[in-house]
């Protein structure tokens, strides 16, 4: 028995990190008399459990072997069964590193909020629920589990979305979100529905041997991609996300943004390219269409934004469409019979899914830093924070040059990677397919450009310059745990950037397994240099691209900046005019307002200047998300319209129900027979 | 990477590498003064002589540096980004010879990357000090660049299909044996990246170097702030970005005399054709500097839809007409 439980140790670990969040989110209970016993138990709890399942997800992916075991709960014939393997472990890790960051971040933070009048006692038990959930829907090895943990995660978060309940704006965002998880739940519901109908049995292994033909295939595919498309906050479905996220206390949105939705992709995967059991390069255009949609309006959308975290939440969307943007070209490839390529698609998808759990989730932890020290979640009002907080500064400004693909941080390698898979559309047959994909290509590419503009932005308005309020300007540095936290993903951020041919050697574990298929080539060339399909096509030599920066940086301070100190402090020239105060900046609104008139007709903008009762002129641009009237608002006109025709159902006498009641039970019984 | 080093040994090869590096950062002012020089020959100005910039330089670097009181770290920083990331990029341009092991670090993708990094510090830096036309200029840089490097990458992606690699060595490699220029998707990723060309390095009609009118500023109004050796490696970096899309129109499109072997007739050779193809192609741009006269700021994304419209056919018209010909 003894190198079975040397072997086994991954799983264990993930029971354990199970284990471990249910435990935190069950301390937390008693914080509604001691509050302190979040900061100071249910918190490193939480980090452990985030430890142990990246230590579980990185065993899985260094001994790519199935691992599986069975929870004593679920049904007497339906048991929960569990199973761990490469790509359940890259999305434990992915789960993990961010947990980790938020277990160092939470105890300082959550201090802030015990002065406050909320019960923390929610807050703590919904958030480690949610991080079970989280872990227990990649564990999942049966519809009946995945299924159970997935409405564990959706309502955990609906919980913790609603905190700030006494706000209108946030109960609000909680029940939209609410609905829009239930929605989605349904669709992933019926999608399994059809794959236990072939597979005659709920769990994955029954799923996986059957033999679907292809229209209930495809239907299944396209209940999949709504569901899981919904929960990942694809456009035109992602009108929740930007309402939700930010509603959430900062660490929550960093788990819901950094984590939760990359669930989501991992669903959409462990569905689409392993359980369906077939791949067509007909849902790979349509998940590139998609894809390439939200990629754009997400970044447009996210230029727009002034509220900080409503910002980043678009950007979310925006990230997720580069992953299904490469999801959909590994579908193609896929599909037409181009496994390496489909392959290379494929890494860059799940690279880009860690990549932006890391970035995003640093990010949400510098906004709820800023929230936390200068309680503000207005970027207009923001300014010179860099002075003030210059870790958070830092770190912010790392993560902002990693979400914006710069090198050499890890957002610049998979958009890479991306456009290498793209680059080789000339090896498709279809001439319609080879001119698709580039023209996918070149939305990834204005996308890239576009969220340059939006973090030079977010970064330039909200730590450069002055403050533009008078509490941002008493903004201290925020406590050392918060600090760690964010370095510990700004770290990790650069470290992937860094060496690209290590984290692809572990990832290509997960195509090798799933798919059958690895990249070997990718650091065939010794770890210096990235080379995805072979030398001659492309390298990135990652390791001296960033050397090279360093010692031409040091060389550059050690020639010419000697005289730092000597650097003479000044009023700042500014053509000679009298020098700027604060509210003489460029504000978000302005920096925007070029990329607002060009791309006007995507956006609702209404722009209106009226007179104030103290004789000030006030202008105010508003600029909402179109999606609202023309998808939304309809369908909700309809759903009202038939509610009120089956009203008529309703008299209110119990026999009249009864009546109803038998009469459908007639009819599913004649159905069935 | 190894196929190379077979063919070369390693330690000349990097020698050479880096001797390129450095001849970049020598002749990129030269290709600043030369522009200048015939743009004054064309209007009836005698103007400065063409190493004026190395005496710039020079004058700058010996100066002062003077920053704002409201100036962050990250104001001094930002100079030696943009300058070191700019030079990077330059590096992996093929200048003289094909063969080099820089242009195997950095593909075109990466070039785009790192011409990425220094224009954000660059926005960054232009915000830091909080006036108006600081955060003016970086808005309307970001604005420009947008726009124009998706239009970029278009028309580099269309030489990428063509010889099937992104990186920049391979690709003029394919064109000088495959010596097959006039296809159509070539002049329109050439007419898109010209289109770039001029619009990243700030020239008319996009952008005016010489001017210092606060309302028709782009570039200038970000470097507003700065002085002394900050201001010369921010002006260098400009040169350097000037003679890096100089570089890239003539050797990818144009590449003849390039060294494909490494011997000292062929680099000499090589390097005379690389002036001569830079010095004609800076009188190219002095003279349409002479007959455009600047756009307004809202008239630039009809140009540069114009530049991404180019690449995109460039694009299509590769992957449609000429795949499987």
């Amino acid at each position: 028995m003894v190198p079975q439980l040397t072997t086994h140790w991954p799983m264990t670990l993930a029971e354990l990190a199970v284990g471990l969040a249910l435990t935190s989110a069950g301390v937390s209970l008693f914080a509604g008399r001691a509050p302190h016993v979040l900061r100071h138990l249910a918190m490193p709890l939480f980090g452990l459990a985030g430890l142990a399942a990246l230590a579980a997800g990185l065993g899985a992916l260094l001994h790519p072997v199935p691992l599986t075991a069975t929870l004593p709960l679920g049904l007497p014939w339906l048991p929960w069964q569990l199973r761990l393997d490469a790509l359940a472990g890259f999305f434990l890790c992915t789960v993990g590193s961010v947990s980790v960051a938020i277990g160092l971040y939470g105890p300082a933070y959550l201090r802030g909020f015990e002065q406050g009048r909320d019960s923390l006692a929610p807050l703590g038990a919904f958030t480690g629920l949610f991080l079970t959930g989280m872990l227990l829907v990649v564990l999942a090895d049966g519809a009946f589990l995945f299924m159970v943990a997935w409405e564990l995660m959706s309502l955990s978060s609906y919980f913790l979305v609603a905190f700030h309940h006494e706000q209108a704006a946030n109960r609000r965002a909680a029940f939209l979100y609410l609905l829009m998880a239930h929605v989605g739940g349904l669709a992933i519901l019926l999608g399994f529905g059809i794959l236990a109908a072939f597979g005659h049995g709920f769990s994955f292994a029954a799923m996986r041997a059957a033999h679907l033909p292809v229209g209930w295939a495809s239907v299944a595919f396209a209940l999949a991609f709504i569901g899981f498309g919904m929960k990942a906050g694809l456009v035109p479905l992602h009108a929740w996300l930007p309402e939700a996220h930010p509603a959430a206390p900062s660490h929550i949105s960093a788990l819901m943004s950094g984590v939760m939705l990359k669930v989501a992709v991992y669903g959409f995967i462990r569905f689409v390219f392993e359980l369906i059991g077939q791949l067509h390069w007909q849902w790979g255009v349509a998940v590139l269409a998609i894809g390439s949609l939200s990629a754009l309006m997400g970044v447009l959308y996210a230029m727009m934004q002034t509220d900080l975290k409503r910002l980043l939440a678009y950007s979310s969307v925006e990230n997720l469409g580069i992953v299904f943007i490469a999801l959909g070209l590994a579908l193609i490839y896929f599909g037409t019979d181009h496994v390496l390529l489909g392959t290379l698609a494929f890494v860059a998808a799940l690279y880009h899914a860690l990549n932006h759990a890391l970035f995003k989730g640093l990010l949400f932890l510098g906004a709820g830093a800023i929230a936390h020290s200068a309680h503000e979640p207005d970027l207009e009002q923001m300014g010179g924070l860099l002075r003030r907080m210059p870790w958070t500064g830092l770190f912010f400004l790392l993560g902002c040059i990693a979400i914006a693909a710069l090198p050499p941080f890890n957002g610049f390698v998979s958009e890479w990677l991306t456009f290498q898979a793209a680059l080789q559309a000339w090896q498709l047959h279809s001439g319609v397919l080879r001119s698709v994909v580039p023209v996918a290509a070149a939305v990834l590419a204005l996308t890239g450009a576009l969220v340059a503009a939006t973090f030079v932005k977010v970064y330039g308005v909200a730590f450069l310059g002055q403050a533009r309020s008078r509490h941002v300007r008493r903004a201290r540095s925020v406590p050392r745990g918060m600090r760690a936290g964010q370095g510990l993903l700004a770290a990790l951020c650069l470290v992937l950037g860094v060496f690209p041919t290590w984290s692809i050697g572990i990832i290509d574990a997960v195509p090798r397994q799933l798919l059958g298929a690895g990249l070997p080539q990718a650091a065939a060339h010794g770890w210096l240099w990235l080379t995805p399909i072979s030398p001659q096509t492309a390298s990135y030599g990652a390791p001296l691209v960033t050397v090279a920066l360093a010692v031409a940086l040091a060389l550059g301070f050690w020639l010419f900046g000697r005289g730092i100190r000597r650097a003479r402090r000044c009023d700042a020239w500014d053509c000679g005019f009298a020098p700027p105060t604060p509210s003489m900046q460029y504000t978000a609104t302005a920096f925007a307002q070029p990329i607002r008139r060009v791309f006007a007709m995507l956006f609702r903008i209404e722009e209106s200047v009226t007179l104030q009762d103290d004789g000030k002129l006030r202008h105010v641009v508003q600029v909402t998300d179109r999606t609202w009237n023309l998808f939304y608002l309809p369908i909700a006109r309809v759903i009202e319209v038939a509610a009120r025709h089956i009203t008529r159902l309703q008299s209110g006498h119990v026999r009249t129900y009864l009546g109803w009641s038998l009469a459908t039970l007639l009819v599913l019984l004649w159905i069935i027979a | 990477m190894d196929h190379r080093l077979t063919i070369l040994p390693v330690a000349i090869s990097w020698t050479l590498a880096l001797g390129q590096t450095l001849l970049y950062a020598l002749l990129a002012p030269l290709l600043a003064g030369w522009v200048r020089k015939l743009k004054a020959l064309l209007q009836n100005r005698r103007g400065a002589p063409i190493w004026q910039p190395y005496r710039d330089l020079y004058k700058l670097f010996g100066k002062e540096a003077r920053m704002a009181h409201t100036a962050s770290p990250l104001f001094r920083a930002a100079p030696y980004i943009v300058f070191v990331a700019t030079w990077l990029a330059a590096c992996a341009v093929p200048l003289i010879a094909v063969d080099l092991p820089t242009a195997a670090v950095a593909d075109v993708i990466v070039i785009a990357g790192l011409l990425a990094l220094g224009r954000f510090f660059l926005a960054l830096a232009a915000m830091d000090v909080g006036t108006a036309f600081g955060g003016m200029g970086a808005s309307r840089e970001m604005f420009v660049s947008a726009l124009a490097e998706p239009a970029m990458l278009l028309a580099v992606f269309t030489l990428a299909m063509t010889a099937h690699s992104t990186n920049l060595a391979t690709v003029i490699d394919h064109q000088l044996v495959s010596m097959d220029l006039l296809r159509p998707s070539f002049m329109f990723a050439l007419a898109g990246l010209v289109l770039v060309a001029i619009a990243e390095t700030g020239r008319i009609p996009v952008d005016n170097p010489a001017t210092h009118l606060e309302l028709t500023m782009i570039h200038e109004a970000m470097i507003l702030e700065y002085s002394g050796r900050h201001l010369a490696l921010i002006e260098w970096a400009g040169q350097l970005k000037l003679m890096l899309y100089g570089t890239l129109l003539a050797n990818v499109f144009f590449p003849w005399g390039i060294a494909r072997t490494i011997d000292l007739s062929g680099l000499a050779f090589a390097l005379g054709a690389i002036v001569l193809k830079l010095a004609a192609l800076g009188v190219a741009l002095a003279a349409g500097e002479t007959v455009l006269a600047k756009m307004r700021v809202f008239r630039i994304p009809a140009f540069l839809n114009l530049a991404l419209l180019f690449g995109l056919l460039g694009l299509l018209s590769h992957v449609i007409l000429e795949v499987g010909t």
